[in-house]
């Protein structure tokens, strides 16, 4: 599919000379959820300012929907709705002032009926005449998440949408992206929680000292980098591990509690009977076995760690 | 051109405005009252005439300019200031509209709205002393010359300003002084001559000179170079503003 987003050789340099994006090359396909990875200050909100118009950036091109972030700015302005990471609202405006004022600043007619829908999409309908100032942390997220969909963006950049935000609120913008991405909007989003990429995200790439080191399919991912760990919880503390159990690749958790076994689930197969009997060969009895797929955040960490 | 965009802003500030309505009319209307009682009555009864016109109707356009320079000012500085501080100028960056359709509808709402009070300030004058306004056309020309003008001044100093103190600082440090010594309040022609030339390097005299001209046919300085030199800060202003966008300065990094 054709890329919604195309970014080459994007470099940025502040000018206190401190290098936000090195070299940054990645392309977005239309209609994906894209999740952006990486530790404070790695150039996260760096890269999605400068899409937006609202970093200049030093060189390299950007393109969105074909057209350049310069030349073409009206179109591909239009065509990307953001939602910060900070609390940037007009405190002082109703939620339907502020989020009318948004339409009508990205050049279109008034459509009461798409920011009703909206509005109610996020559970701000029967708060529409309240000021913003009055609404708490989380309503106030939904209203920037408003603002940022009331010109019908084709493109959706959520930097860090749910910091902050409780579970259940959390949930339900969770089912507001999934939403989107069904009509056809592609979704780019950065976060600290792990789980929301790996729950929501197509692709994930992973972004550390302002370079991409990492862009992949989340299945792929998980699959290529995933580790399995099979573990035996022991019914008495070992002291030391037989020699034999050594051997077949066992180490000892948990203060002697844990037996446990690591292995690659996409390359190894291991004979699960063989290890268990070698277990009980060596007369050690134990109590529960339970298996544990490594979490994109193990990825992350072990990734932002090399 | 994202006319809609323009408007918006516009409309916003002048929502802004019209909130506090009261607020808004009633303080340049005391103002003006104000001025009579002091310079009018008490000041003005010892004066009999400027130029063969009463000193209550010599001070109507200079008064008016006063209101409008102050306004122009703070409207604007406020109305780009404010997202700024708030944060929510990323939304502007963000907007599929230019810099021009920008000053549009920020320089174009402080501007409507000091010439609101100016035209406040005239209806109030004529209550107390008899104005004539000899020439409309010129009267309003200045009158949205100068407004324009101001207004991006103090949109300049909306986006040059880091805290609000700084605000402040030029239009009470700079302009005020400025206005009350470029003859809002008399002629100039009334100093003694090394301060009538050191009156030529301040721009307000064009200003009011050229205003008052259209009022009275009298002024410390002919039409013509009046609106010359409005138009010449005017294209200053303009060049600061396209500088500033040009390069991003306190808009982008």
């Amino acid at each position: 599919m054709a890329p919604i987003i195309s970014i080459s050789n994007l470099s940025k340099t502040y000018a206190t000379g401190f290098k936000a994006l090195k070299n940054i090359n990645l392309e977005i396909s239309k209609g994906e959820i894209f999740a952006l990875l990486g530790p404070n200050g790695a150039g996260k909100t760096t890269l999605i300012s400068v899409i937006c118009g609202i970093v200049t950036k030093s060189t390299g091109q950007v393109m969105v929907g074909g057209q350049s972030i310069e030349s073409g700015y009206r179109k591909t302005r239009q065509m990307i709705g953001l939602v910060p990471q900070e609390l940037h609202l007009p405190i002082f405006d109703t939620v339907l002032s502020a989020v009318s004022f948004t339409r009508h600043l990205f050049g279109l007619p008034r459509n009461d009926a798409h920011i009703e829908k909206i509005l109610k999409q996020l559970s701000l309908w029967d708060k529409k005449d309240s000021k913003i100032m009055a609404l708490s942390g989380g309503m106030k997220r939904r209203v920037l998440i408003a603002k940022a969909l009331a010109h019908e963006p084709r493109v959706l950049f959520l930097d860090e949408p749910t910091a902050g935000v409780d579970v259940a609120l959390r949930k339900d913008m969770w089912n507001v992206v999934r939403a989107l991405r069904d009509e056809g909007v592609t979704i780019i989003l950065t976060t600290h929680y792990i789980e929301e990429a790996e729950e929501m995200a197509d692709r994930v790439g992973v972004i550390s000292n302002g370079e991409l080191i990492l862009v992949e399919e989340k299945k792929a991912l998980m699959e290529k980098m995933g580790q399995k760990q099979l573990n035996i919880l022991l019914d008495t503390p070992l002291a030391a591990l037989p020699k034999k159990l050594t051997q077949l690749g066992f180490v000892l958790e948990q203060s002697g509690q844990r037996l446990c076994y690591n292995y690659d689930s996409k390359h190894d197969k291991p004979d699960v009977a063989k290890l268990l009997a070698a277990v009980a060969g060596a007369k050690i009895s134990y109590s529960d076995i339970s298996t544990q797929q490594s979490s994109l955040e193990d990825i992350f960490l072990g990734l932002v760690k090399q | 051109m994202n006319w809609r965009g323009a408007f918006a802003i516009f409309e916003y500030e002048m929502k802004r405005f019209f909130r506090t309505i009261m607020q808004s009319i009633i303080s340049p209307v005391i103002s003006t009252v104000l001025y009579f009682v002091v310079f009018g009555a008490a000041i003005g009864s010892r004066i009999s005439q400027i130029d063969g016109i009463s000193y209550g109707a010599f001070i109507v356009p200079g008064m008016i300019m006063l209101a409008l320079l102050g306004q122009s000012i703070s409207n604007a500085s406020f109305g780009i200031y404010f997202p700024r501080f708030s944060g929510t100028i990323y939304e502007y960056l963000s907007a599929p509209i230019s810099a021009f359709e920008m000053i549009l509808g920020f320089v174009g709402a402080a501007a409507a709205k000091s010439i609101l009070i100016g035209l406040i300030i005239l209806a109030t004058s004529y209550l107390f002393v008899p104005v004539t306004i000899m020439h409309p056309f010129w009267m309003i020309t200045f009158l949205v010359l100068t407004a324009v003008t101001f207004s991006l001044f103090g949109f300049i100093i909306g986006l040059w300003a880091d805290g609000f103190e700084k605000l402040q600082i030029i239009p009470l440090l700079v302009v005020t002084p400025l206005t009350f010594l470029g003859g809002s309040f008399y002629s100039i022609k009334v100093l003694p001559p090394f301060w009538q030339t050191v009156s030529y390097f301040n721009p307000v005299v064009y200003l009011v000179s050229g205003f008052r001209w259209s009022f009275y046919e009298v002024s410390d300085v002919s039409r013509n170079i009046a609106l010359g030199m409005t138009g010449v800060f005017m294209l200053a202003c303009l060049a600061g503003v396209w500088w500033i966008f040009h390069t991003g300065y306190r808009l982008k990094t």
